[in-house]
C-alpha cells in the first residue's frame, strides 16, 4: 500500500528543512483542490505532504505602511475578495478569485497554490502578473525574490527549487488613476478551466494611459506578459483604437495548441478579444465605473 | 376509450412522492452504500490501448500479493460456446461480443477495456494489484470516425464481422455489422414531383447519458450455489437474466436486489461489473464489491452514438412534403449494436410522408460499445431532419409551425417501419406551442448579444412490455404494493396513484415498494418510456383483483352474494343500504383472518406514440461563439398526465441534457483512440448556470390504449432540443451547425466564415 505522510510545520525554516530532506517527494500543501486530486490521478508522486496554512508567514494578508500587499502564500481566494483593501486596490485579482472554481473551492484554494500549480490557465496569474507582484521565496540557501511573469516555466513547472517554497506575494500600491481588470472564456458558465484568459491594469492622466500591463493566459506553456501590448498603449487616448493595436499584439504573441479545451484558430482569437475587453474594464474602473466580474 | 383528464380523484393531482424525503435528507440507500460482513472491495484491469491484440495476461504477481483474495481474466468467464462462431447470425453473434465486451479475450477494441480484476481486502491492495498483473500487447491501428471505419480498407475490428442485411451476410468481413432500409411508395416519382429539393450532411459526437451515480455492483456467491446480487441498475430481472447467461448459471440460483438508482437513462440498463464481482466473489468465497471512478464511466460505458447522417427532402412551392431520403451511419463502439434502427424510425416521425427511403448503418469503431440513452437514436436522427425542416422553412419563406402543422403525420398515416399512426397528438402539440406564450411573445434582445429563435419537433415510440404489481391490503386500510420496476424518475408515485385511484384510496394509503427479483414476478426494464404506461397498468389491474377479493370477504361477512355489493368509486362498499368506507372494509376483513393480496401480470400493447415541440431562444455572442440559453418551452402529449410534476419533471431533465448535446458535451480522442476529457470538467454537461428556467407545457390527448389514457413521457423531451438550439443559432447569426456540439470554436469559425 502506498504510504503518505504529513507534516505542519510552524515556521519557514522548518518547512524548508522537511523540503530540503524529501526532495522532489515532497510537496507544499495550501488547500490542495490541485495537488489532492492531482495525486489522487496518479498525475504527482507526492508522498510528502507539508502543510502550509499552520505558519503564519503564509496565511497572513496585509496592507503595508507603503500602500502595498503583501499575500501570503496559502491565503484563499474569500479571504482576498473579502478584504475591501485589496478589493480596492487589485481588481483583477479579485475577478480571478470570484471566478475559480465553486464557492467551496473558494474557501480552500490559494492564490499562491494556483502560481505553484503553474498551469498555464491559472487563473490568478495574468492578474498577479498585470499588478506587478513580486514572488517572496525561501528555500535552503536563503531567501530570494522574483517578478510573477518569471515564475513559471513550463504547464506545471516552476523555478522553485525542490527546498524551496513559495512564502508570499508582494503587491505594489498602484498609482492614483489605475484599473485593472481580469476575465476568461469558457465555454459554460461555471466551473470550468479558461479557453483563454486576458488580465490588464492601466494608469490614466485625464484620458492619456500613462502605464499599461497585459497579460493572457492558456495560450502558451506558461501565462504570458505581453509586455510590447502595454508598452503600445503608453502615450496613448484611452479607446478603441489603442485597445485594437495592443488586442492585435496579445494575439500574436499568442502560441496556443489544440487540445480538449479549445483550438488555436480560436484561442488567437479569444486573445484578441479578451485583450480588448480587459482594457475596456481596466480603462472603465480607473476612471471610478463599476465592472462586474464575469468570464 | 379512455376517459378524459378532470374525472379523477387521484390522478393529475400533485402529491408529494413517496421516496422524496429519504431522498432528500440523504437517507435512501443507493448501490455505493451498499455492504455486507466480510466483504472484499475489487478493482478492474482496463486496457490502456484502443485497439490491440492480447498476447499474454500473467497474473501470478497480483495473486502472491498479500491481501489479494482473487484475480480473475476473460478465462474464468464460461465460454459462450463453441457452436456460436460459426452461425454468425446476429443474435448468437451479439452473445459472443456481449461476452467478450465485459472483458476482452483475445483483443482490446477500446480504451478501458477490461482485462482483468482483482479481490482484495481493501481499494489500495486491489489497486496495487492490478499493478502486478503483466500483460502483452500487440498495438493494432485504430478506427474513430464511422466514415473511416466503412471504407474497405480499413482496419478491422472484428475479423468474423459480416454486414447483415435483413438476414443477408456480406461475403467479405468488414467495420459495418448491419445494414436497415425502410422503404416505402416510389422515391423518384416523389422528388420529380418536388419544387425543390433540399439536401444535407450532418455529423455529430458520442455523448454520455452523465448519470452522477457510478456503476457498482455487490455480489455474495454462497456456498450452496446462490448468487446475491445488488446494484444499481434500471431493471433487476436484466441484471438477472444477463448474469445467468454470462456466468451459465440457473436463473432460480440469482437474486438481484435493486438499490435506489442515482440515474440512468437508459445507461444502467446493462450490466458492467456485476458478472465480474460475482466470479471473484465465487473464486474468494467472500462477497465482494465493485465500483467505477468517474474516468472509467466516461472512457468504458455505453454512450449515445455519434455519427453521421444525410437527408434529403422534396417540397412543393406551397410546402408539402413529397419525398424524404436519409441515410444515418452510427458509431456503434467496439461491438455492433448502435441505436441507429431507432435513429430511422424516428427521424420522420413529425411528418407525413407517402414516398420514402432510410438506410442505417451500424458501424463499429475502437470506442466505447454505445448503449441506450434517453429515445436512443431519436435525438440524432431528428437534428439531422430538423435542421433541413428549419432551412427549408427559411428559404422558402414558410412559417415554421404552419409548415409543421402542414405536413404533420396523424392517425392513419405511414410510419417508418410501414405500420400505421393510431391516436396521436401532433397536432394538438404544433397548436399548443403557436398558442404559448413564448411563440407569442416578442423574441427581445440582450446588450453585447444577438438573439434568435428556433424550434424543432421531437417523437418516440414509446413501449410496452411485461410488468408486475401485487397490492396488499393492511388491516388498517392502507395497502403495501409491490411492484416490479426499479423507479428512475418518480414511478414509484405514478404508479400508485393509479392503483389509488382504482381502489378509491388517497394515494399516502398505498406505499409502494420495489423488490428483488425472488419477491415479484417478471418486470422489464425500466425504460421505453413504459413503466407508468405498463406497470401503472399492472397496478390498475392488482387493484382491481383486490378489490374483487375484497367484495367477495364482505360478501362472505355479510352473507350476501357478491354481485349484491356495490364498489364505489370513492373506495367504499355498499349494499342494502348498509356502507363502509375501504378503511372499515379493511377491519372487517382483518377480523374475519382475511388477509388479502390482489395481483397481475401483464403484456399492455397499445402504447402510444408521442410528439413534442421544443421552442428554444439563444444568445450568441459573435466575437467568441459562446451560446447561453435563455429562454425555453418544451411542449409535450402525455396523454392522461398522470403525475404532472414528474411529467414535468421529465420535461425539464430532457432539455437540460438536450442543452449540453447540443452546445458542450463531446467524446474528444486522441490519434491512437485515447479520450482525453475523462472528467466532468471536461466532459462538459450543463451546470445551473448554463440551463433557463424551462416553461413545460402538458398536453393531454388521453391513449385509448390504457385504462387512464397514460402515454410514456421520459424520452421524447431529449429529441428536440438539438435541432431548437442549433436552428436558435442559425436565426440568431445566419451559420447552421451541422456538426455537434455546437462549441464555440465551431460557432465563432461557422460566424466568421460567413463574413468572409
Amino acid at each position: 500500500m502506498h504510504a503518505i505522510s504529513y507534516a505542519a510545520p510552524t515556521t519557514v525554516a522548518d518547512a524548508v528543512s522537511i523540503l530540503a530532506e524529501h526532495g522532489a517527494n515532497a510537496r507544499m500543501l495550501a488547500g490542495g483542490t490541485d495537488l489532492i486530486v492531482q495525486v489522487r490521478e496518479k498525475l504527482r508522486d507526492t508522498t510528502v505532504f507539508v502543510d502550509a496554512k499552520h505558519i503564519p508567514d503564509l496565511t497572513q494578508l496585509t496592507v503595508n505602511a507603503d500602500g502595498s500587499a503583501t499575500l501570503g502564500a496559502a491565503v484563499p481566494c474569500h479571504q482576498i475578495y473579502g478584504d475591501d483593501a485589496i478589493v480596492a486596490q487589485y481588481p483583477a485579482l479579485v475577478d480571478a478569485c470570484r471566478i475559480i472554481g465553486s464557492t467551496g473551492i473558494q474557501g480552500r484554494a490559494s492564490v499562491g497554490g494556483n502560481l505553484c500549480n503553474s498551469g498555464p490557465a491559472g487563473d490568478t496569474i495574468p492578474p498577479l502578473i498585470v499588478h506587478g507582484a513580486v514572488a517572496n521565496i525561501a528555500g535552503a540557501n536563503g531567501e530570494r525574490t522574483l517578478a510573477v511573469e518569471d515564475f513559471c516555466t513550463g504547464p506545471s513547472r516552476n523555478v522553485l527549487g525542490d527546498d524551496e517554497l513559495l512564502v508570499s506575494l508582494t503587491l505594489p500600491k498602484p498609482a492614483d488613476g489605475s484599473g485593472s481588470h481580469y476575465l476568461r472564456f469558457i465555454p459554460r458558465n461555471e466551473m470550468d478551466i479558461a479557453e483563454v484568459g486576458a488580465g490588464a491594469a492601466v494608469t490614466l492622466d485625464g484620458d492619456t494611459i500613462t502605464a499599461a500591463r497585459v497579460s493572457i493566459g492558456a495560450v502558451a506553456p506558461t501565462p504570458l506578459f505581453v509586455a510590447a501590448a502595454g508598452e503600445a498603449l503608453i502615450g496613448q487616448t484611452a479607446g478603441e483604437a489603442a485597445y485594437e493595436v495592443a488586442a492585435n499584439i496579445a494575439r500574436d504573441a499568442a502560441s496556443p495548441i489544440n487540445d480538449m479545451r479549445g483550438t488555436i484558430a480560436h484561442r488567437k482569437h479569444l486573445s484578441f478579444v479578451l485583450t480588448q475587453r480587459a482594457l475596456r474594464g481596466a480603462v472603465a474602473r480607473a476612471r471610478g465605473m463599476e465592472v462586474g466580474h464575469g468570464h | 376509450m379512455a376517459e378524459t383528464n378532470g374525472n379523477y380523484n387521484v390522478i393529475g393531482t400533485r402529491p408529494v412522492r413517496h421516496d422524496g424525503v429519504d431522498k432528500v435528507t440523504g437517507r435512501a440507500i443507493y448501490g455505493v452504500d451498499a455492504h455486507m460482513p466480510g466483504m472484499l472491495w475489487g478493482q478492474v484491469l482496463r486496457s490502456p490501448h484502443a485497439h490491440a491484440r492480447i498476447l499474454s495476461i500473467d497474473t501470478s504477481r497480483a495473486e502472491a500479493l498479500d491481501g489479494v483474495h482473487a484475480v480473475m481474466t476473460a478465462a474464468d468467464i464460461p465460454d459462450p460456446g463453441a457452436g456460436v462462431a460459426e452461425a454468425n447470425e446476429s443474435g448468437l453473434q451479439s452473445k459472443r461480443y456481449k461476452s467478450a465486451s465485459l472483458m476482452a479475450r483475445d483483443k482490446v477494441l477500446f480504451e478501458g477495456h477490461p482485462i482483468a480484476a482483482v479481490a482484495a481486502t481493501n481499494k489500495h491492495v486491489a489497486e496495487e494489484a492490478l499493478a502486478l498483473i503483466d500483460v502483452e500487447y500487440e498495438l493494432l491501428p485504430v478506427v474513430l470516425d464511422v466514415r473511416e471505419a466503412m471504407k474497405p480498407d480499413a482496419p478491422l475490428l472484428l475479423d468474423d464481422l459480416h454486414m447483415d442485411t435483413g438476414g443477408e451476410l456480406a461475403d467479405q468481413p468488414s467495420n459495418v455489422a448491419s445494414r436497415t432500409i425502410h422503404e416505402e411508395g416510389d422515391i423518384e416519382a416523389g422528388f420529380a414531383a418536388a419544387d425543390r429539393v433540399f439536401e444535407g450532411e450532418y455529423t455529430m459526437s458520442m455523448v454520455h447519458q452523465g448519470y452522477i451515480e457510478p456503476h457498482n455492483a455487490l455480489a455474495y456467491w454462497s456456498a450452496d450455489g446462490h448468487l446475491r446480487v445488488e446494484c444499481s441498475s434500471q431493471g433487476q430481472f436484466g441484471i438477472r437474466s444477463e448474469l445467468a447467461d454470462h456466468l451459465q448459471w440457473p436463473i432460480s440460483k440469482i437474486n438481484v436486489f435493486p438499490s435506489e438508482i442515482g440515474g440512468g437513462f437508459g445507461g444502467k440498463t446493462t450490466i458492467y461489473l456485476e458478472p465480474l464481482a460475482a466470479v471473484l466473489s465465487r473464486k474468494s468465497g467472500r462477497p465482494v464489491k465493485l465500483t467505477m471512478s468517474r474516468s472509467d464511466i466516461l472512457r468504458a460505458t455505453g454512450p449515445a452514438p455519434g455519427g453521421y447522417a444525410w437527408v434529403k427532402i422534396g417540397i412543393t412551392n406551397e410546402g408539402r412534403i413529397t419525398a424524404a431520403q436519409a441515410m444515418f451511419a452510427f458509431e456503434a463502439g467496439g461491438y455492433p449494436g448502435s441505436a441507429v434502427g431507432a435513429a430511422c424510425l424516428c427521424a420522420f416521425g413529425p411528418y407525413k410522408l407517402t414516398d420514402f427511403r432510410i438506410d442505417g448503418y451500424d458501424v463499429v469503431v475502437n470506442m466505447p460499445k454505445s448503449h441506450a440513452y434517453r429515445a436512443p437514436g431519436a435525438p440524432q436522427g431528428e437534428f439531422a431532419v430538423d435542421s433541413l425542416v428549419d432551412e427549408i422553412c427559411e428559404e422558402m419563406g414558410f412559417d415554421r409551425l404552419a409548415f409543421r402543422a402542414m405536413n404533420a403525420s396523424e392517425e392513419g398515416d405511414l410510419r417508418a417501419n410501414g405500420t400505421r399512426y393510431h391516436c396521436i397528438g401532433n397536432h394538438e402539440v404544433i397548436e399548443a406551442a403557436r398558442t404559448s406564450d413564448h411563440w407569442q411573445s416578442a423574441i427581445g434582445s440582450a446588450p453585447g448579444r444577438t438573439r434568435g429563435r428556433g424550434i424543432a419537433s421531437g417523437f418516440w415510440m414509446n413501449g410496452g412490455g411485461m410488468s408486475t404489481a401485487v397490492a396488499q391490503l393492511n388491516s388498517d386500510g392502507t395497502v403495501t404494493l409491490r411492484e416490479g420496476s426499479v423507479d428512475i424518475g418518480g414511478t414509484r408515485t405514478s404508479v400508485a396513484m393509479q392503483a389509488a385511484e382504482t381502489l378509491g384510496i388517497p394515494v399516502e394509503d398505498v406505499d409502494p415498494i420495489v423488490p428483488d427479483t425472488d419477491s415479484i414476478a417478471f418486470t422489464g426494464v425500466t425504460g421505453g418510456s413504459r413503466v407508468t404506461f405498463a406497470t401503472g397498468w399492472a397496478a390498475i389491474e392488482a387493484a382491481r383483483d383486490l378489490r374483487k377479493k375484497m367484495v367477495d370477504g364482505l360478501a362472505d361477512h355479510w352473507d350476501v352474494a357478491s354481485d349484491s355489493i356495490v364498489a364505489d368509486e370513492d373506495g367504499t362498499f355498499r349494499q342494502n343500504g348498509e356502507t363502509v368506507s375501504f378503511k372499515e372494509a379493511a377491519g372487517i376483513l382483518d377480523g374475519d383472518d382475511l388477509r388479502l393480496v390482489g395481483s397481475a401480470t401483464v403484456v399492455p400493447e397499445g402504447s402510444g406514440n408521442t410528439f413534442a415541440i421544443h421552442i428554444a431562444d439563444v444568445d450568441v455572442d459573435l466575437e467568441t461563439g459562446k451560446v447561453d440559453v435563455v429562454r425555453y418551452t418544451a411542449i409535450q402529449d402525455a396523454g392522461t398526465a398522470i403525475y404532472p410534476p414528474y411529467v414535468e419533471g421529465q420535461m425539464e431533465g430532457g432539455v437540460a441534457q438536450g442543452i449540453g448535446w447540443a452546445l458542450t458535451e463531446e467524446y474528444v480522442y486522441d490519434d491512437e483512440g485515447h479520450m482525453r476529457n475523462v472528467s466532468l470538467l471536461d466532459y462538459r454537461m450543463p451546470t445551473t448556470l448554463d440551463v433557463p428556467m424551462i416553461e413545460s407545457i402538458i398536453v393531454e390527448v388521453p391513449n385509448p390504449g390504457h385504462p387512464y389514457g397514460a402515454r410514456g413521457v421520459g424520452e421524447v423531451p431529449i429529441v428536440p432540443p438539438l435541432a431548437a438550439i442549433t436552428n436558435a443559432i442559425a436565426d440568431a447569426t445566419g451559420a447552421r451547425m451541422r456538426d455537434l456540439p455546437a462549441s464555440p470554436p465551431k460557432v465563432q469559425a461557422a460566424i466568421a466564415a460567413l463574413d468572409s
